[in-house]
């Protein structure tokens, strides 16, 4: 009997249930999309944040002291340590490679250009590497994205430059001039700005900086591009004081500091640490945007509550007349109320299921619209987003079904409700 | 809208309107107050959204201000930069930024190690360079800020030290150290009287964290850059251009996010006062059988909606106000000030919805004989 009232109560009042179940469809869809964007947020900002520039520098660990006034190198070029270029396709072997974006190794050399001392800067632009079976590309046109070029970017085997801005306004050199460096003629593929020291020097394949230096596979410095977690009381700790298991912990959170330390782990005779201007800043920014987005979940998801909520009220005070009559006819308060609870989880779960794949589908073009990448969505929220919506319905029904219950018959019947 | 011609002789028309007007909502307060309830949701979660997608850009630019200078200053060959124009730097900022003189020279170690040294205002830096961690700050003169790495080579155990520039040498005491994992850690930081008294030498480059949006900060790079032609004016541009960035989505996320929240609430509103109205059809059935014109029963239901609109949207705003500035206080620790311009676009949004809301069911009884309503049918 009571399967058949709820069967009926459906097919009789289509157009009503569809209205009920339109809104907790909504509602779900709406719910999905802000939690699957929230959640993913704090990902998708990370990489925006990453266009600010590397956030952990590795240099040799015996290092003399950088001399260095507004990126403008005073050392002479001769002074100091390397680290070894052979060793760079470790950092992809490091537990947390996968949140390495990009590298890219430094090395200045002092040339004279015109009887001027300039400083000619090795690196990658975008050099195919490989770590065991693991294929990937690296250099500054990932980790230094804010570089702009007029022209080319040089390949990473040639021996043609990049000239700095400044420079090249100086010297007179377009896209396509001949320079004299070291002994030999090199082509000027591009003109580079970044409104930083670069801008007075030459840009150069890392291949033809060692060549010129005389120190084949010789790097001074690797800046890392990474994604990383925002510092908290564990990340601020100095892993030295740690116990087994908060050391464990700690090295397999991607702080800053414990990338920092596993590429020291990688990379023989090597100093890492963070860059705080940029990783500690970051950190910030990102804890504010989530916790901004997780507060506007909050709201979203109480918007859509209680349109569910007023929805269902709705739906339910219209049938009165029917809970009088139920009730003349000899059913109990339980009954009534199993049976609109009956209907509510229905109408909750067949709500939930279409709203989830609608909020999916939404969050998908949120994604594509804004960060022109996926969102991901865990599958884990389906059953979280069900629950949720069944509770919800409840709650959003409870108060109207109470009163229905309370209903005296006597009034549905002689029609004075 | 009048009654007059129904009832002569009786009290005025107009208190009779408003009469119907007020006991509706009093008489059925439980469904009154639920299409009320629904209104105000709405109301506030739209004026919180708003409120927040307006404000975010300021919000989220201070926060990058904690990145530092994102305009640098740096006088012309090898010109520096006097006191005067230090002020003129001060008065076109007027109060929207701030500004840090450094002064650079390559100084000696006792072991003859060059080591680069930096004269600058403490207690600027320290406003402008919050991520540089610092053990204790220098507060006297001849007091040094020294960086990880130069402390290794300068002073290992934190004893004093001197240093030789151009056969003049200064004897320094270190304060604390600097550690930012950048350039900072292989320097010296003095005050800039203490530099200039020991070498001679002036700020060659002024760092400036210009406060506000990229706009904002373009044409304040313009206005420096007329104020002192004796120097190169640019932008920190990873800094620069990561924010516009970043904002750029977060406003787009946003402006989705208040898309999405306003659909929802006004659907919601839409069917809540739907509900209501269509269930009203006997008041309107009596109404018609009295004698009422359609146009007093729309204006009736029209004014009734409008009403509801108007109470909800000003509630609403209030109470969506207090929920934006709580979000601000809360994850920005800086209240989010209630935007007055947000007001009429939620008024007129929630009156036009509630309209709509009476519009669509009368549309549906308008053909409706009275007598079927009256029936029961």
């Amino acid at each position: 009997m009571f399967p058949r009232l709820v069967f009926e109560s459906f097919r009789r009042q289509k157009r009503r249930k569809l209205l009920a179940g339109a809104a907790i469809t909504l509602g779900v869809a709406v719910a999905t999309a802000m939690i699957a964007v929230a959640t993913d947020i704090g990902d998708k900002m990370n990489r925006e944040l990453r266009t600010i520039g590397a956030n952990i520098l590795v240099t040799p660990q015996e290092d003399t002291l950088d001399v260095e006034i507004g990126g403008v190198n005073l050392k002479p070029a001769s002074d100091g340590a390397y680290l070894n270029e052979a060793d760079l396709p470790r950092i992809r072997g490091t537990f947390w490679h996968h949140n390495i974006v990009g590298f890219s190794p430094m090395l200045p050399v002092n040339v004279a250009l015109n009887g001027e001392s300039v400083t000619l800067l090795g690196t990658y632009f975008a050099k195919p590497l490989s770590f065991g079976k693991d294929d990937f590309v690296t250099g500054v046109r990932i980790t230094h994205p804010f570089w702009r070029v007029e022209g080319d970017w040089p390949a990473d085997s040639s021996q043609d430059v990049l000239a700095g801005s400044r420079l090249a306004a100086k010297l007179g050199l377009k896209q396509g001039s001949q320079v004299e460096l070291a002994g030999a003629q090199r082509r000027v593929s591009g003109i580079l700005s970044t409104d930083g020291a670069e801008d007075d020097e030459i840009v150069a394949p890392l291949g033809l900086a060692q060549q010129i230096l005389g120190r084949p596979g010789a790097v001074r410095r690797i800046y890392v591009s990474a994604l990383t977690k925002p510092e908290d009381a564990l990340g601020r700790r100095d892993p030295k004081t740690m116990s087994g298991p908060l050391y464990d912990r700690w090295y397999c959170s991607p702080y800053a500091s414990s990338i920092a330390f596993q590429l020291q782990e990688v990379i023989p005779h090597s100093h890492a640490e963070q860059i705080r201007q940029i990783a500690q800043n970051e950190g910030a920014v990102l804890s504010k945007i989530e916790g901004l987005m997780l507060l506007v979940t909050l709201a979203a998801l109480l918007a859509s509550a209680l349109a569910v909520s007023a929805a269902m009220a709705t739906a339910i005070f219209e049938r009165r007349n029917e809970v009088g009559l139920m009730k003349a006819l000899g059913a109990g308060n339980f009954a009534v109320a199993a049976l609109f609870f009956a209907e509510a989880a229905l109408l909750a779960l067949s709500g939930g299921i279409v709203g989830f794949a609608a909020g999916a589908l939404l969050a998908q073009q949120i994604g594509r619209a804004i960060f022109d990448s996926q969102i991901t969505i865990q599958p884990v929220l389906l059953p979280l987003i069900l629950v949720i919506a069944v509770i919800v319905t409840f709650a959003g029904s409870a108060a109207a079904i109470r009163r229905a219950v309370k209903f005296d018959p006597v009034y549905a019947l002689r029609g004075e409700a | 809208m009048s009654l007059q011609a129904h009832r002569p002789g009786s009290s005025p028309p107009i208190s009779m309107f408003w009469r119907m007007l007020l006991r509706a909502a009093v008489r059925r307060r439980g469904r009154a107050l639920s299409a009320l309830l629904a209104m105000i949701v709405a109301a506030a979660a739209a004026t919180a959204m708003l409120n927040l997608y307006v404000d975010v850009q300021a919000k989220l630019s201070k926060e990058f201000r904690n990145y530092g200078a994102n305009v640098v200053l740096v006088a012309k060959d090898n010109q520096t930069f006097s006191s005067a124009a230090l002020t003129t730097i001060n008065s076109t900022l007027a109060g929207r930024g701030l500004a840090v003189p450094f002064a650079y020279v390559v100084a000696r170690a006792a072991d003859g190690q060059p080591i680069v040294v930096s004269g600058t205002d403490f207690d600027e830096v320290r406003k402008l360079d919050n991520w540089w961690s610092v053990m204790a700050w220098p507060n006297a003169s001849q007091q040094a800020l020294v960086g990880k790495r130069a402390a290794a080579v300068v002073s290992p155990q934190g004893k004093p030290f001197d240093l030789t520039f151009r056969g003049r040498s200064i004897h320094l005491v270190p304060a604390g150290t600097v550690q930012t994992g950048a350039a900072e850690d292989s320097r010296i930081y003095l005050s800039l009287a203490d530099l200039e008294a020991w070498t001679g030498v002036q700020p060659s480059t002024v760092e400036i964290a210009v406060a506000g949006s990229p706009d904002e900060v373009n044409a304040m790079m313009s206005a420096l850059a007329r104020a002192l032609p004796m120097a190169d004016v640019h932008p920190v541009r990873q800094i620069v251009e990561g924010q516009a960035r970043v904002l750029g989505k977060m406003r787009a996320t946003l402006l989705a996010t208040v898309l999405l929240i306003i659909v929802t609430s006004a659907l919601c509103v839409l069917s809540t006062l739907m509900g209501w109205v269509l269930d009203r059809r006997r008041d309107f059935a009596i109404m018609k059988a009295l004698g009422a014109s359609a146009r007093l029963i729309y204006g009736f239901f029209a004014a009734e909606a409008a009403a509801l609109g108007c109470a909800g949207a000003l509630i609403g705003f209030g109470l969506g106000a207090g929920a934006a500035a709580w979000i601000g206080r809360a994850n920005f620790h800086a209240p989010v000030v209630p935007r007055f311009s947000v007001l009429p676009p939620i008024v007129a949004g929630s009156v036009a919805v509630a309209l709509l809301a009476a519009i669509v069911p009368m549309a549906l009884l308008r053909r409706v004989e009275p007598a079927t309503i009256l029936r029961g049918e």
